[in-house]
C-alpha cells in the first residue's frame, strides 16, 4: 500500500459546460495525474520516494548567483531581487558561501545602495522599494557584520518618508504605483533594521485592510480581485503593523484553504486560476501565522488548517528540474531563480506546519531549514539579523 | 509579485531577430553620439548575478547612463530611452527619465499614449507600463480611449491583473465611463462564468453604486441564475457571499438559506454549497431548541466535507466543526440526551 497520495485527490468538475477556465485546468490535471501515475509505480520499489534533489539545486543556485544567461536582461532593475532569491534558498538548503563569496555579494549589495537612501534595481538606478526589500532581506541572509553594515539606516529611513503619500499607502518609487507590496515592504525593512515609527505608518493599516476583498483575500489596491502574492503582503503588514485585529481572518481563512487545489495539492494565486508552485509560499504561510493568532486568542487546540502533506506531494513530483536543478511553476515550465526561492520557502513552511513532529514528506533527509513565514527569512538568519538591529543606536528622526 | 516572473518568462528573448540586427547600428557607431562618453556599468570588483548582456543591450544602457548623468533631454535621447525600454521594458529608472523627457520637449501627448499602447500591447503584465499610461492619462485628462483599450487587452487574456486594476483607477477618476461596465462584466461572465475576475469587477460596480436592498436583491437573483447553471464554481458562490456583506439585520440570509437548501435537498453536493449551508448556520446566533438540529447538521456538512467531498480541506472541516460545538458549547453528549 502507498503511503504516498493517501488522500483522494478529486479533479474538477467541469458540469458539462466548457468555459476556457475548465479547459484550462483539465489539461494541468491531466498532466499531473500522468506525473502522480508514474511516481506511484517507482514509490512501490524505492522507499526513499519522494527526494528532494537538494544537491542538483544547490548547483543550480550557485550557477546563478554570479552569472546569470542573457534572458534575464528583463530581470537588470531587479538585481537585488536575484541575490535575495539565491540567498534565501541556500539558507533553506543549510548551504553556506564562502567568506569571500559572501563579502562579494556585500559589496555588489552596496553598489546598488542609493546616497539619497533605499538600494536600486542595480547600480546607476533609481532607488525603489522592491529591491530595498530584497537587498535588506539578502543583507539579513548573508548575516555577517559587513553585511549589515552596509544599510545606511537613517537614509533608509529619509526614502520611506519621501514615499509615503497622506492616506497612509506608499508608492514604490518616485512618479511610481501605490499599492500593497509598498506598505508591506516599507514595514519590513522599517522592522527588520529598527527605524520603525509610529508617525511613519500612521493610518498604514486603515489602507491596507481596505485591500481586502469580499472573498476574504487581498488585492492590490482597494476594489481588486484577490490574489495570493497581494494577500500575503496585506496581511503580513498587519502583523508588522500590530493591527491585525482589523483583518477578517475568518473569510481570509476560508479564502485561502480553498486556494490549495483538490487535485494536484499546490496552491493557485486566484480563485479560477491555476495551480503555481510560487503559491506554496505566498498562500501556505498564511496558515502558520493564523493558527498561532486564533491560539493566542485562546481559542482552542490548534493543529494545521491545509494539506501540508499534499502541498509537498505537490513540490516534490510536480516542481522539481532534477536534471539542471532549480524548481518551476507548473510541469513543463523551465526554472528560474523566483520559482527556485518561493518554491523552496514554501516546502519548509509545509516541512515545519506542526510543531515538534515530524511532518516531512519523503526521506527525511529532504528537511529544509525553517522559513519565517512574515519576513520570507530563514529563521535563525531573521532572529540573528533581529538582534543585531536592536543594539544598534536609534537613528536621528525629523 | 508572481506577475514580475510572468515578466521574466514572457519578456525575455525576441529582440535579436535577424533582420533587426543586420540594420541595427551600435550607438558607439553612430557619428551623431561621438560627442557623448558612454558609461559603463559599475558592479564593483566582485561578479555577481552579472546577466550576460547582449552587446546592443550593454551599448544602450553605457549611453543611457551617460545621458542620465549629464541630464541631457533632446530628441534623440528619446529614441535612445525608446530603444532602452524596447530592451528592458521594466527598466523605472528609464520610464522615469523618459516622463522627464517628454515634459521638457512637451511631446504630443497623443503620441506618447499611441506609443504606450504599443508597449502595453507586447508587454501586458508589468507594473511600469501601466503606471506610465496612467500618468500620461493624468496629464491629457481625457479617458475617452481607455476603456475600449483595457477590453483589447482583456481580450487577450481575461483575467489580466493589472488591466483590471488599471481599469478600477479610470473608471474611479472618471466616474461617468461606469454607466455601461455591468454590461462589459456581464458579457465577460456570459463567455466564461469562471472568470473570477469578472465576477470581482461586477463586485466593484455594484459597491461604487447605490446599493441598496433592491439592487442586492436583483444581484442575488443574477447569482441564484449562475449557480444553477455551474453549481461548482467558486467565484459566484463567493459573490454570493459578498453580497451578504450588504444584508442588515439578515433580511437576506433567509432567502439565500432558502435557495442553498433547496439545492441541497434535491441532491447538489457542491463544496460551495455545504459550506454556504455551514456558515449560515454559524452566523445564526439564535439559541432556540429548534437550532440543536440546526447545528448538528451543520457538523454532519463538516464530516461530509472532509471525508467524502473536499478531503484535501479535512484538517479545516475539522477546525470549522470544532469551531461551532465550541461556539455554541455543543459536545457530542447533548445529541444523546436529546
Amino acid at each position: 500500500m502507498n503511503k504516498f497520495l493517501a488522500v483522494p485527490r478529486l479533479k474538477t468538475d467541469n458540469e458539462s459546460i466548457e468555459t476556457t477556465t475548465s479547459e484550462n485546468q483539465s489539461q494541468v490535471e491531466r498532466k499531473i495525474e500522468k506525473l502522480f501515475e508514474s511516481f506511484c509505480s517507482k514509490a512501490q520499489c524505492d522507499p526513499e520516494a519522494p527526494v528532494l534533489y537538494k544537491q542538483n539545486h544547490i548547483n543550480y543556485i550557485k550557477n546563478h548567483m554570479f552569472t546569470l544567461p542573457e534572458n534575464y536582461e528583463c530581470l537588470d532593475s531587479s538585481r537585488p531581487w536575484l541575490c535575495y532569491w539565491l540567498c534565501q534558498s541556500l539558507a533553506l538548503l543549510n548551504c553556506n558561501l564562502s567568506i569571500l563569496e559572501k563579502s562579494n555579494v556585500v559589496s555588489f549589495l552596496s553598489k546598488c545602495q542609493h546616497e539619497s537612501g533605499g538600494f536600486c534595481g542595480g547600480p546607476n538606478q533609481m532607488p525603489h522599494l522592491a529591491p530595498t526589500y530584497a537587498a535588506v532581506c539578502a543583507l539579513c541572509l548573508i548575516g555577517t557584520e559587513e553585511a549589515y553594515a552596509v544599510i545606511n539606516r537613517e537614509n533608509l529611513y529619509t526614502f520611506l518618508v519621501s514615499l509615503r503619500l497622506p492616506n497612509g499607502s506608499f508608492r514604490m518609487h518616485k512618479h511610481g504605483e501605490c499599492d500593497v507590496r509598498a506598505v508591506y515592504c516599507s514595514a519590513t525593512v522599517a522592522r527588520l533594521t529598527n527605524i520603525y515609527t509610529d508617525v511613519l505608518f500612521e493610518s498604514s493599516a486603515q489602507w491596507v485592510i481596505r485591500c481586502q476583498t469580499y472573498e476574504g483575500g487581498f488585492g492590490g489596491v482597494p476594489g481588486v480581485e484577490a490574489h495570493g502574492g497581494y494577500t500575503f503582503c496585506g496581511f503580513s503588514a498587519l502583523l508588522l503593523l500590530k493591527s491585525i485585529h482589523m483583518c477578517d481572518t475568518k473569510s481570509l481563512l476560508r479564502w485561502v484553504a480553498n486556494k490549495q487545489m483538490s487535485f494536484e495539492g499546490g496552491f493557485q494565486g486566484r480563485t479560477n486560476k491555476l495551480v503555481d508552485g510560487c503559491y506554496s509560499f505566498w498562500q501556505a504561510a498564511i496558515f502558520p501565522v493564523i493558527s498561532e493568532l486564533l491560539e493566542s486568542e485562546n481559542q482552542r487546540p490548534m493543529w494545521s488548517m491545509y494539506d501540508y502533506q499534499a502541498l509537498q506531494e505537490y513540490v516534490l513530483i510536480c516542481c522539481q528540474n532534477r536534471y539542471s536543478g532549480g524548481l518551476i511553476d507548473k510541469p513543463g515550465k523551465p526554472p528560474d531563480v523566483y520559482h527556485t526561492c518561493y518554491v523552496l520557502s514554501g516546502l519548509s513552511i509545509a516541512q515545519h506546519a506542526v510543531d515538534n513532529s515530524s511532518c516531512v514528506v519523503g526521506k527525511p533527509e529532504n528537511i529544509l531549514n525553517k522559513n519565517n513565514p512574515i519576513y520570507n527569512i530563514e529563521e535563525t538568519s531573521l532572529q540573528k539579523a533581529l538582534q543585531y538591529f536592536s543594539m544598534t543606536k536609534p537613528i536621528n528622526y525629523f | 509579485m508572481d506577475d514580475q516572473n510572468q515578466e521574466h518568462k514572457s519578456d525575455g528573448s525576441d529582440f535579436s531577430d535577424e533582420a533587426d540586427t543586420l540594420n541595427y547600428v551600435l550607438y558607439r557607431d553612430r557619428p551623431e553620439w561621438k560627442d557623448v562618453q558612454p558609461i559603463a556599468q559599475d558592479d564593483g570588483p566582485a561578479q555577481v548575478v552579472q546577466i550576460a548582456y547582449s552587446n546592443k543591450f550593454s551599448d544602450v544602457f553605457d549611453y543611457f547612463r551617460a545621458v542620465l548623468k549629464s541630464g541631457e533631454k533632446s530628441v534623440r535621447v528619446l529614441g535612445l530611452v525608446t530603444d532602452a525600454l524596447t530592451l528592458n521594458p521594466a527598466n523605472y529608472t528609464v520610464w522615469i527619465y523618459r516622463l522627464e523627457i517628454v515634459k521638457h520637449l512637451k511631446v504630443d501627448l497623443h503620441n506618447e499614449l499611441e506609443y504606450i499602447s504599443n508597449v502595453i500591447r507586447e508587454f501586458t503584465k508589468n507594473y511600469q507600463v501601466w503606471q506610465y499610461r496612467k500618468t500620461i492619462v493624468e496629464m491629457l485628462n481625457d479617458p475617452s480611449g481607455e476603456l475600449e483599450f483595457t477590453a483589447d487587452i482583456l481580450d487577450m487574456d481575461s483575467k489580466n491583473y493589472h488591466a483590471w486594476q488599471y481599469r478600477q483607477w479610470v473608471l474611479t477618476a472618471f466616474s461617468k465611463l461606469m454607466e455601461n461596465e455591468l454590461n462589459f462584466v456581464d458579457n465577460l461572465i456570459s463567455q466564461d462564468m469562471r472568470n473570477n475576475s469578472a465576477w470581482n469587477q461586477r463586485y466593484f460596480v455594484v459597491n461604487n453604486s447605490d446599493p441598496n436592498n433592491d439592487v442586492i436583491n436583483k444581484e442575488l437573483e443574477y447569482t441564484f441564475g449562475k449557480i444553477q447553471i455551474l453549481s461548482k464554481n467558486e467565484s459566484a458562490w463567493n459573490y454570493l457571499r459578498g453580497l451578504l456583506l450588504y444584508s442588515e439585520n439578515g433580511i437576506f440570509e433567509d432567502k439565500v438559506r432558502e435557495f442553498c437548501s433547496k439545492l441541497y435537498n434535491k441532491g447538489n453536493r457542491s463544496t460551495h454549497l455545504m459550506s454556504c449551508l455551514i456558515d449560515l448556520t454559524d452566523a445564526d446566533e439564535s439559541t432556540n431548541p429548534e437550532n440543536v438540529e440546526k447545528i448538528k447538521f451543520a457538523l454532519k456538512l463538516c464530516s461530509d466535507l472532509a471525508s467524502v467531498y473536499d478531503p484535501i480541506r479535512r484538517f479545516y472541516w475539522e477546525y470549522i466543526s470544532k469551531d461551532i460545538e465550541l461556539k455554541f458549547n455543543f459536545r457530542e453528549h447533548d445529541t444523546k440526551i436529546m
